[in-house]
């Protein structure tokens, strides 16, 4: 079907302008709108699979007005968006009745969701920092919204790297402007394949990888993650962790690296350093942590450094020629864990909200033996568990074993056995979570603890059944081609990029 | 030698967001950043001695309605004072929550000392 692209960035972004200025006796239309606006993200997200399309913002054609673009990639992380936002305005529907200014907090959301979505969508450098900066802003606010000391200093030491970021990735716009005459990514590809870089386009490349690489959280700047995503209230930790980290990140680094720099062995090399330095890292700290949703934090740098190693080692496979294949199994692994560890940080996250909320508090040492008085959530957290520290059957299982078929092909066979080394450390600290949390005795405290109800329980049961879902789509040959296949085919053929958009 | 002066004002800015203790000064200190950034891309457009982009009919060489030599060598670049425009409103709104956060930490831990605000660690 014919989805109109900017239905992606309106429907959000008009209903997040409505929910503020509905009168105070409109709280529950304001959340049945907000869940409405999700809802049909995800209908038209999974309309738009498998199509190419490029779609002209007021009729300019493409050197003079901005363009959206959707191919495999785009429609891949768009899929991931909507169906994590979906689930998490859901939880928040009834874990957001403990907060004040309740249709703000839905505005700010829907906020934060169209600016990824134009992230993802845009075929236009300075558009993109634009979308960037929308969901960036609003994703600060969302972080201090309890305003309280926790919530704000974490805000604060985000909103300030943060912003650092946007400012170096404008910087990179600027740079590349001043040196290819073009804004349009087609066009600047069209013009560095004709010229090769120029130390102001390297330079460019570093800012943007420095700049991205902090939004994304890859270790040596990943020093505001630990504080922001706890802070925040669960659903936004889990669009934070699940999602935002990554459209804003991980695919913006991977689109402008593969569709419009091109591929170079150094540029490989330094996104196979930070995946490696982010996955052990992350992986170790985690282990040491007390504060259940801290501990998700840290393994959510870890778990992005799967995503970084594999797309930094698809780029050194395709710069140094070797057979192609491997370099599409490295990004397929890459893809699929992104879009695994979308969908089980994020029931993970909206877990721990449910833990928080019922028995009011997140130290690990003061929880335990939860496991009766909670079962669904429970269940949902050991399904998840199972996924991210990979578990066979799991979809995490898949992802991780595609990685290190691609590592041990590619005769990186160090980077395999790290790979398998940090999945053993991802199943330590997740076994923390079932023994601290919900296994063993129960305190006097936390005698009379419920389940969690009403739409908190149908988000987390929903996100189970699609984390269980998830192997088909490796799995199953049909969606493999139909959804995975033609993101990878995205990046492998980087260069035919200018070429499907412009028709340079 | 601008180029040079105007990734000075950049660095001026990082040192200032990355070493200042007082949560107002690094809020400060990005804000150099941005600015030092939008005065980049001015200088990209500009053109000493240059004319407004704006096209006059006499600009259009009538036999083969293409636009003049002329015009297209003294005009200065439209195009990045559009962007800094954009850039320019993303920093204020930008710049408008970074300081209500300083003000609703100040009211809450009575400091702008980054120092003294660290509750949260590990």
């Amino acid at each position: 079907m014919n989805v109109p692209l900017p239905m992606f960035v309106a429907v959000p972004l008009v209903v997040a302008f409505v929910l503020p200025v509905l009168p105070k006796a409109g709280k529950a239309v304001a959340t049945l709108l907000a869940n409405l606006a999700t809802v049909c993200l995800v209908v038209l997200a999974v309309l738009s699979v498998g199509e190419a399309r490029v779609y002209e913002m007021g009729g300019w054609s493409i050197p003079l007005g901005i363009n959206l673009v959707l191919d495999g990639l785009s429609s891949l992380l768009l899929l991931a968006v909507s169906a994590v936002s979906a689930a998490a305005m859901l939880f928040s529907t009834r874990y957001m009745e403990q907060y004040t200014a309740k249709p703000k907090f839905l505005s700010l959301f829907l906020l934060m969701v169209a600016g990824m979505n134009g992230v993802i969508l845009s075929g236009d450098v300075f558009n993109l920092y634009v979308f960037l900066e929308i969901a960036s802003i609003a994703s600060y606010a969302l972080v201090g919204f309890g305003c309280e000391h926790e919530e704000l200093e974490a805000a604060f030491k985000y909103m300030v790297l943060g912003s650092i970021a946007s400012v170096f990735i404008l910087f990179g716009v600027a740079l590349v402007y001043g040196n290819t005459g073009s804004l349009n990514m087609a066009y600047i590809s069209r013009a560095i394949q004709g010229t090769g870089m120029n130390a102001g386009l390297s330079f460019a490349l570093s800012l943007f990888i420095v700049g991205f690489g902090l939004k994304a959280a890859l270790v040596p700047f990943h020093a505001w993650l630990p504080d922001a995503h706890p802070s925040a209230p669960a659903p936004i930790s889990a669009m934070l962790s699940g999602v935002l980290i990554k459209a804003l990140g991980v695919y913006a680094l991977a689109r402008l690296i593969f569709n419009v720099f091109g591929v170079s062995i150094p540029v490989g090399w330094v996104l196979i350093a930070l995946g490696l330095l982010s996955m052990v890292a992350g992986g170790f700290l985690a282990i040491g942590q007390w504060d259940f949703k801290r501990l998700l934090a840290y393994s959510s740098i870890s778990q992005v450094g799967y995503v970084v190693l594999g797309v930094g080692l698809g780029v050194l496979l395709l710069a140094t020629g070797a057979n192609v294949a491997w370099a599409s199994l490295a990004i397929l692994g890459g893809l699929f864990h992104l879009v695994n560890h979308s969908v089980y940080k994020s029931l993970l996250f909206l877990t721990s909200g449910s833990v928080e909320m019922a028995t009011g508090t997140r130290q690990m040492k003061d929880l335990g033996g939860l496991a009766d008085r909670m079962p669904v959530t429970r269940a949902a957290c050991t399904v998840a568990s199972a996924s991210i520290a990979g578990v066979p059957p799991f979809p995490g299982f898949w992802s991780k074993l595609i990685l290190v078929i691609a590592a041990v092909q590619a005769r990186f066979y160090w980077i395999a056995a790290v790979i398998v080394l940090v999945s053993v450390c991802t199943l330590i600290m997740y076994l923390k979570v079932q023994r601290y949390v919900f296994l063993g005795e129960v305190p006097e405290s936390l005698r009379d603890v419920r389940e969690s109800r009403g739409s908190m329980l149908a988000a987390m049961v929903f996100l189970t059944v699609l984390c269980l879902a998830m192997s088909l789509l490796v799995l199953v040959p049909s969606l493999r081609v139909a959804v995975l296949e033609p993101a990878v085919n995205v990046l492998v053929n980087g260069a035919d990029y200018s070429i499907q958009v412009a028709g340079l | 030698m601008l180029y040079a002066l105007c990734f000075l004002l950049f660095m001026i800015g990082l040192y200032c967001a990355v070493v200042k203790k007082n949560m107002v000064k690094i809020v400060v200190g990005i804000m150099i950043m941005e600015y030092a950034v939008n005065l980049f891309l001015i200088m990209l457009g500009y053109r000493a001695g240059g004319t407004a982009p704006i096209l006059h009919a006499s600009q259009v060489d009538p036999q083969t309605a293409s636009i003049t030599a002329h015009f297209l060598n003294t005009a200065v670049d439209p195009l990045p004072q559009a962007l800094v425009l954009t850039s320019i409103v993303i920093s204020l709104g930008s710049l408008a929550l970074m300081i209500s956060i300083c003000i609703r930490t100040y009211a809450k831990y009575g400091t702008f000392d980054i120092t003294e605000i660290r509750r949260l660690r590990g």
